[in-house]
C-alpha cells in the first residue's frame, strides 16, 4: 500500500503537468495573433534552415558588369547589390546569420544571468548585494552601447557579435530570475525540501529554478527579437560579422549609400528583420498571455 | 522631499562606480588588446607598444585603476589621440545637440503616445483600438535605423521636404532649424511611441475596470472628466515606469539616429571615434552617458515619488522583487 501510494502521487503530478502543458498550447493557439506570431517565426527559420535550396545564386558571387539591377533583371528577383550579388539570396542567406545570432546571444545572456540571479535571489546578502549592483551598472548603458563598446574592443565577427549582445542580456535574466527566486524561496515545498537535507544546488536547479521558467521563457523569447535588432544595428554601424557574409544589417548599411540608384538593397534588408522581429514579438506577446499574463515586458 | 532627493543621490554612487569599473573592465580585462585594435592590423609591434605606454596600458592594473578612477573624479576623461583635445570639451560640444534631439523626440513620443493609448483603453475592440495596437506593435518592432533610411527615401529623396542630413542651426532661420530635426525625431521617437501607447493602454484598462471608475460614471461625471481626471492619474505609475527604460533607448538610439542623419551629437562621435580607432573617446562617452542615464533615472524616482508618495524605497534598491 505504501510502496503504491508515491507512484500513484507521481502519476497524477505528471497528469496534472500534462493537462496544464495542453492548455497553455490550446490557450497559445487559439490566440490567432500568436499564431501567425508562430508562423512567422518558424516560416524564417525554414528560410535560414533551408537557404542553400532557396537562394537563386551563391551570396558572395560577385558580378560588376550586373552591378545595382533593378528587381526582375537578368534572373535576380529582387535585382543586386554594388557588388552584382543577388540581393534575394543575400537576404535569404542573411536570415542565418540572425536567427544564429539571436538565438545563441539570447541563449549567452540566459544562461550567466539566471545562474547569477539564482545565487544572488537563493543565497541573499554581501553576495547578493555584488552581483545586483554588478547588474544595475550593466543596466546603466543603452543595451546598443553596451554591445558597441564591446565591439569595439572585441573586433569584427560572428563570434564576437554573439558575445557582445550576449552580454548585454545578462543583466536582464538576472534580475528576472532573481525577482522569482525571492517569492519562489519563501514557499513551503522549499522549507520541506531544505529540511530533508537537499542541497543548495539540488534546490536550486530542481526545484527553484523550474518555477522561474514561465517569465524566463517570454523574456527570452522577446529579448531574441531585441538581439536580432541590435545585430543589424552592429553590422549597420559596421561592426558585426565581417563582409562579404551576407546579413541584413550589412545589406542595409551599402543600401543607404545606394538610395537613389537602387532602393530595393535598403528596403528588402529591412523589410525582413521588421517581418521577423514583428512574427517574434507578436508569438512573445501571446506565450505571455498564455503562460504569465501578469507579467509586463 | 530634499532629504529623499538627497539619500538617492547618494545611493547612486555605488552605482556610477560600478559604471566606471565595468567601462575598466570592459577596456582592460577582456581579450584583446585596445592599442592593437586602435592601430589596426597592419600596425608593428613597436607601434603598439609605444601606444600601450602613452595610454598608461603597461603599468600594474591596480595602478591604472587608481589613475583612471582618479582622473575621473576630477572630471577628466581623457586626450583624444585623434581630435588633440580633452574628450569631456568634445563630449560637452555635442551633447546639447543629442539633448535636443533625444528631447523632441521625447516629446513627440508623449504627445502622441499617451493619448493613443487613451484612447485605445477607451474605445477598447474598436477598429481605433486595434489601428493603435497593430502600429504600436510595428512601432516597437520596427528596426529605427531602417525607419529612418526610408523616411530618407521618401521625404527627403523623392519628395524632398526635408533635409536628409545635417542640423540645421538658427541662425538660418526657425524653419530651417525645425526642418532638419523631423526626421531625426520622428525616427527616434518611434519606439518611445509605441512603447508608450502599449502601456498606457494596458494600464489604463486596468484602471477603467475598477469600482470607483464605476462610481464616477454612475455619479454622471462627463466621461472626459471619467478618463482624464480620475483613470489616467492612477495610469500614470506605469507609464513613469516605461519613461525610464525610454530614455535608455533614446540615448541608444541616437546612436543610431545621429549616425544616419548625420546629427553631430554624442552618438555620432561615438560611431566616428570608432572608425577612427580612437578608444579613449569611445570610452569616455560611453561613461558619460550612463552616467546622464542613471541621472535621469534618479530624476524620474522623484517624479514616482511625487506622483505616487507612497512608494518608500527605505528597505532595498528599487524594490525590484520585493
Amino acid at each position: 500500500m505504501t510502496s503504491t501510494q508515491p507512484s500513484s502521487m507521481e502519476t497524477r503530478e505528471v497528469k496534472k503537468k500534462e493537462i496544464n502543458e495542453r492548455s497553455f498550447i490550446r490557450k497559445l493557439l487559439k490566440n490567432r495573433i500568436a499564431a501567425f506570431g508562430l508562423f512567422v517565426t518558424i516560416f524564417m527559420t525554414i528560410i535560414a534552415i533551408f537557404a542553400p535550396l532557396i537562394a537563386t545564386h551563391a551570396p558572395n558571387e560577385m558580378d560588376i558588369t550586373h552591378s545595382l539591377l533593378g528587381a526582375g533583371v537578368d534572373g535576380h528577383f529582387l535585382g543586386t547589390d554594388n557588388y552584382g550579388r543577388d540581393l534575394f539570396s543575400r537576404i535569404v542567406y542573411g536570415a542565418r546569420i540572425s536567427l544564429i545570432v539571436g538565438v545563441s546571444a539570447v541563449l549567452f545572456g540566459a544562461v550567466f544571468g539566471t545562474f547569477l540571479g539564482l545565487i544572488a535571489g537563493y543565497f541573499g546578502g554581501k553576495l547578493d548585494s555584488l552581483i545586483m549592483r554588478t547588474m544595475d551598472g550593466l543596466f546603466a548603458f543603452p543595451f546598443i552601447l553596451l554591445a558597441i563598446t564591446l565591439m569595439t574592443v572585441l573586433g569584427q565577427g560572428l563570434v564576437n557579435v554573439i558575445i557582445a549582445i550576449g552580454v548585454a542580456n545578462i543583466p536582464g535574466f538576472a534580475r528576472i530570475v532573481r525577482g522569482q527566486v525571492l517569492s519562489v524561496k519563501e514557499e513551503e515545498f522549499i522549507e520541506v525540501t531544505r529540511s530533508l537535507g537537499a542541497t543548495h544546488g539540488r534546490i536550486l536547479f530542481q526545484h527553484v529554478l523550474p518555477n522561474c521558467l514561465a517569465p524566463l521563457i517570454v523574456y527570452g523569447t522577446m529579448s531574441i527579437a531585441g538581439a536580432i535588432i541590435s545585430e543589424a544595428a552592429l553590422s549597420f554601424l559596421g561592426l558585426g560579422v565581417q563582409p562579404p557574409t551576407a546579413s541584413w544589417g550589412s545589406i542595409l548599411k551599402d543600401g543607404k549609400d545606394f538610395l537613389v540608384l537602387n532602393p530595393q538593397m535598403a528596403t528588402f534588408s529591412g523589410l525582413a528583420i521588421l517581418i521577423t522581429v514583428l512574427g517574434i514579438n507578436l508569438f512573445g506577446d501571446g506565450l505571455r498571455d498564455a503562460l504569465d499574463p501578469k507579467m509586463k515586458v | 522631499m530634499g532629504k529623499y532627493i538627497l539619500k538617492r543621490l547618494v545611493d547612486l554612487l555605488p552605482t556610477i562606480f560600478v559604471v566606471a569599473i565595468i567601462v575598466f573592465v570592459i577596456t582592460r580585462l577582456i581579450p584583446g588588446d585596445p592599442a592593437a585594435v586602435m592601430l589596426g592590423p597592419q600596425a608593428s609591434v613597436e607601434d603598439i607598444q609605444e601606444l600601450r605606454d602613452d595610454l598608461g596600458l603597461n603599468e600594474p592594473l591596480h595602478t591604472q585603476f587608481l589613475q583612471y578612477i582618479g582622473d575621473l573624479v576630477q572630471g577628466d576623461f581623457g586626450v583624444s589621440l585623434t581630435y588633440n583635445q580633452p574628450v569631456i570639451s568634445l563630449i560637452m560640444d555635442r551633447f546639447p545637440n543629442t539633448l535636443v534631439l533625444a528631447f523632441s523626440a521625447l516629446v513627440i513620443a508623449l504627445l502622441i503616445g499617451i493619448p493613443a493609448g487613451i484612447i485605445s483603453a477607451s474605445k477598447q475592440n474598436s477598429v481605433m483600438d486595434y489601428t493603435v495596437m497593430v502600429i504600436s506593435l510595428i512601432g516597437v518592432s520596427i528596426p529605427i535605423f531602417w525607419l529612418g533610411v526610408m523616411l530618407v527615401l521618401y521625404f527627403s529623396v523623392n519628395l524632398g521636404w526635408f533635409p536628409a542630413t545635417g542640423m540645421g542651426t538658427m541662425d538660418e532661420g526657425f524653419i530651417t532649424y525645425i526642418k532638419h530635426l523631423v526626421l531625426p525625431s520622428i525616427t527616434l521617437a518611434t519606439i518611445p511611441m509605441a512603447t508608450f501607447a502599449r502601456i498606457t493602454r494596458s494600464s489604463m484598462l486596468e484602471v477603467i475596470s475598477q469600482d470607483y471608475i464605476k462610481t464616477a460614471r454612475a455619479k454622471g461625471l462627463k466621461e472626459f472628466f471619467v478618463i482624464g481626471k480620475h483613470a489616467f492619474k492612477n495610469a500614470l505609475t506605469p507609464i513613469l515606469t516605461v519613461l525610464g527604460m525610454q530614455v535608455s533607448a533614446l540615448l541608444g538610439g541616437a546612436v543610431l539616429t545621429e549616425t544616419i542623419f548625420s546629427w553631430p551629437g554624442m552618438g555620432r562621435l561615438i560611431v566616428d571615434a570608432i572608425d577612427k580607432r580612437d578608444f579613449v573617446v569611445v570610452q569616455g562617452t560611453v561613461l558619460f552617458i550612463a552616467i546622464i542615464f542613471v541621472l535621469v533615472n534618479l530624476l524620474i524616482d522623484v517624479l514616482y515619488k511625487i506622483v505616487n508618495p507612497r512608494v518608500n524605497y527605505s528597505s532595498g534598491k528599487g524594490g525590484e522583487g520585493k
